[in-house]
């Protein structure tokens, strides 16, 4: 017996043709619906080029999500690595007990955005304003989530609390990858903790940066669950004489256009420009990564 | 690996470095029950009356027979199935996984050991749709799935089998890419001799390769399942809000819906659905963390 390419074939049909079927025609079909005018319901379909594409340029609501996205995305790439690779610091310093603090840190990540979203909800609402209050503590007496400047960070809080323990599993891995010898000889020749940690840990773990890097960057970008149940978008504001949801990221307002206010075509539109985005985020991972297989 | 970090310079007074180790520890003591702080005020709120949670949702609870209260309010309601929505996500999950698993383990395999231009292209094709986010596909996904089924005579909407699939297309890409780096090891030499013993293609598959695959599947089984089971605008649209086949994120949500305010209630949701998967995780905490790291890394 050998291998035959009827069996070859026969194994890989399944995966193939639920790929084709569930994730590449309806990419197309989505595509070419942003070239419609099409509502999702109705049966009239009209082509409209880039009608909608140039609409979506001039749509106030588009471009302050697109906005606010961006600016999330870069709070939690900040808040989330960094608290991360202390934590990460932390458990693999000489304290005991490291196992239990590594998947204490880990366990907000099981949860899925639903749950934690409505009992963050709870917290800010109800919870730390009880505490703001009883205590008189001023700010404190006001919900978070329900003040537009402040709504986004909150947010970035309860992403860093759930996330931040799974990006500190990676800096482990990178850092038990290490070898100890540089480090120790480092402490012989005087350098300190602080010298020790810049200077030649983090240039050796580079690699785990990058991909705690671009895994926060496409997390934050694509949030959609933790913005539905945490504050739907709200609360709302002005923004360029328009009135707009003050924490509606772009996976939310591509939601609501498409398939709450039947507005696909133009939903669809936006779709493509949140694919471009993350093309781009995935083309300079591999370009970085890349280049440091090269250097090193 | 522990000590790759040193907090003191070597040679330094023990006592000294002790003092600093316990502080450290304290700090991380202090921290994780920070970081455990929600969990344990979900729970102290859902061990509370209405009246009370409105009153101080701060303090803990006065009476613990709240909770079995609250516990039966929320089974029993009867807006939103709560036991039905643990029974669908269970099924919906297991047998997303097993197809999952064994045909990406399959595709993975052929995709290793049949080297020609098609199976660079079809990988390639794999790993690019990766990038390709659910709200492009979203809407044109269910009115496909709609036409199919009309086309075929049966539901793909609001159905095991219409979700499973779904499933299938969305996980076998991150899938096929683990499976493909780890069967790349493999010794070709394994399945020749069994090949030269007579032993058919799928024999030497579930025979031979699958059984050395199962590190790699508990992989591949806990990335797709931590996102299945919490998984939440795939169900809504496939399942519909209020369809028969209902998941656990669903349930929260249209029960968050129609107790508006209601936290007690809400807060009791939240910790039924928590439940299973912090008791899963502390049974296999080892293979959990072992799989998201390893997930992330290849």
């Amino acid at each position: 017996m050998k291998r035959s390419k009827v069996w070859d074939a026969v194994f890989l049909a399944p995966c193939i043709f639920a790929l084709i079927m569930v994730v590449l025609i309806p990419f197309v079909q989505g595509v070419s619906f942003s070239l419609t005018d099409w509502n999702g319901v109705r049966s009239e379909i009209h082509y409209v080029g880039f009608d909608n594409y140039k609409d979506m340029f001039n749509s106030v609501e588009f471009l302050y999500s697109f906005r606010i996205t961006l600016l999330y995305t870069l709070i939690n790439v900040i808040m989330v690595n960094i608290v991360a690779f202390l934590l990460a610091l932390l458990v693999t310093s000489r304290v005991r007990g490291k196992n239990l603090y590594r998947a204490a840190f880990f366990v907000p990540n099981l949860i899925g955005g639903i749950v934690l979203g409505y009992t963050w909800q709870f917290m800010f609402n109800d919870f730390f304003t009880a505490i703001g209050k009883s205590l008189g503590i001023g700010w404190m007496s006001s919900s978070m989530i329900a003040n537009k400047n402040l709504v986004l960070l909150a947010m970035s809080i309860v992403n860093t609390w759930q996330y931040a323990g799974y990006i500190m599993l990676i800096f482990v891995a990178g850092i038990q990858s290490t070898s100890q010898e540089v480090m120790e000889a480092a402490t012989v020749d005087g350098a300190s903790y602080i010298q020790r940690v810049v200077k030649i840990l983090i240039p050796m773990i580079a690699s785990s940066f990058t991909i705690s890097l671009f895994l926060t960057i496409t997390n934050s970008f694509k949030a959609f669950d933790l913005n539905v149940a945490l504050t739907n978008g709200g609360p709302s504001m002005r923004f360029m004489g328009s009135v707009v949801k003050s924490s509606q990221l772009l996976a939310l307002t591509i939601y609501n256009k498409s398939i709450t206010s039947k507005e696909l075509a133009k939903g669809q539109a936006m779709s493509v420009v949140f694919f471009l985005m993350l093309v781009v985020f995935s083309l300079l991972q591999v370009y970085i990564s890349k280049k440091r297989e090269v250097e090193a | 690996m522990a000590d790759a970090l040193h907090l003191d310079a070597v040679g330094q007074k023990q006592q000294h470095s002790k003092a600093k180790r316990i502080a450290l520890e304290i700090f991380a003591i202090i921290l994780m029950l920070v970081v455990l702080s929600p969990f344990v005020i979900v729970l102290f709120n859902s061990a509370k009356t209405f009246d009370h949670i409105t009153r101080d949702p701060v303090s803990p609870p006065e009476n613990w027979e709240n909770l079995r209260i609250n516990i039966e309010a929320v089974m029993h309601d009867p807006t939103t199935d709560f036991i039905g929505a643990f029974k669908d996500s269970t099924i919906i999950t297991v047998l997303s996984l097993v197809v999952i698993v064994i045909f990406s383990a399959m595709a993975a395999w052929v995709l290793v050991r049949n080297k020609s231009k098609f199976s660079n292209f079809t990988f390639m094709m794999f790993v690019a749709a990766m990038v390709i986010p659910f709200q492009v596909v979203m809407y044109p996904l269910v009115y496909f799935l709609k036409s199919i089924g009309d086309f075929l005579g049966t539901r793909m909407l609001g159905t095991y089998h219409g979700i499973v699939f779904a499933y299938l297309g969305f996980g076998c890409s991150l899938s096929i890419f683990v499976f493909h780096g780890f069967i790349k090891s493999i010794p070709l030499a394994l399945e020749e001799s069994a090949f030269i013993d007579g032993c058919s293609q799928p024999g030497v598959f579930f025979k031979i390769i699958l059984p050395l695959l199962v590190p790699t599947i508990t992989t591949v089984a806990i990335l797709n399942g931590i996102w299945i089971w919490n998984d939440y605008l795939l169900p809504l649209l496939v399942l519909g809000g209020n369809g028969e086949v209902q998941t656990i994120p669903l349930a929260v949500t249209a029960f968050a819906g129609s107790y508006v305010k209601q936290w007690n209630l809400i807060m009791t949701a939240a910790l039924l659905a928590m439940v299973p998967i912090v008791v899963l995780f502390i049974f296999a905490q080892k293979y959990i963390i072992r799989g998201m790291v390893e997930g992330a890394i290849k």
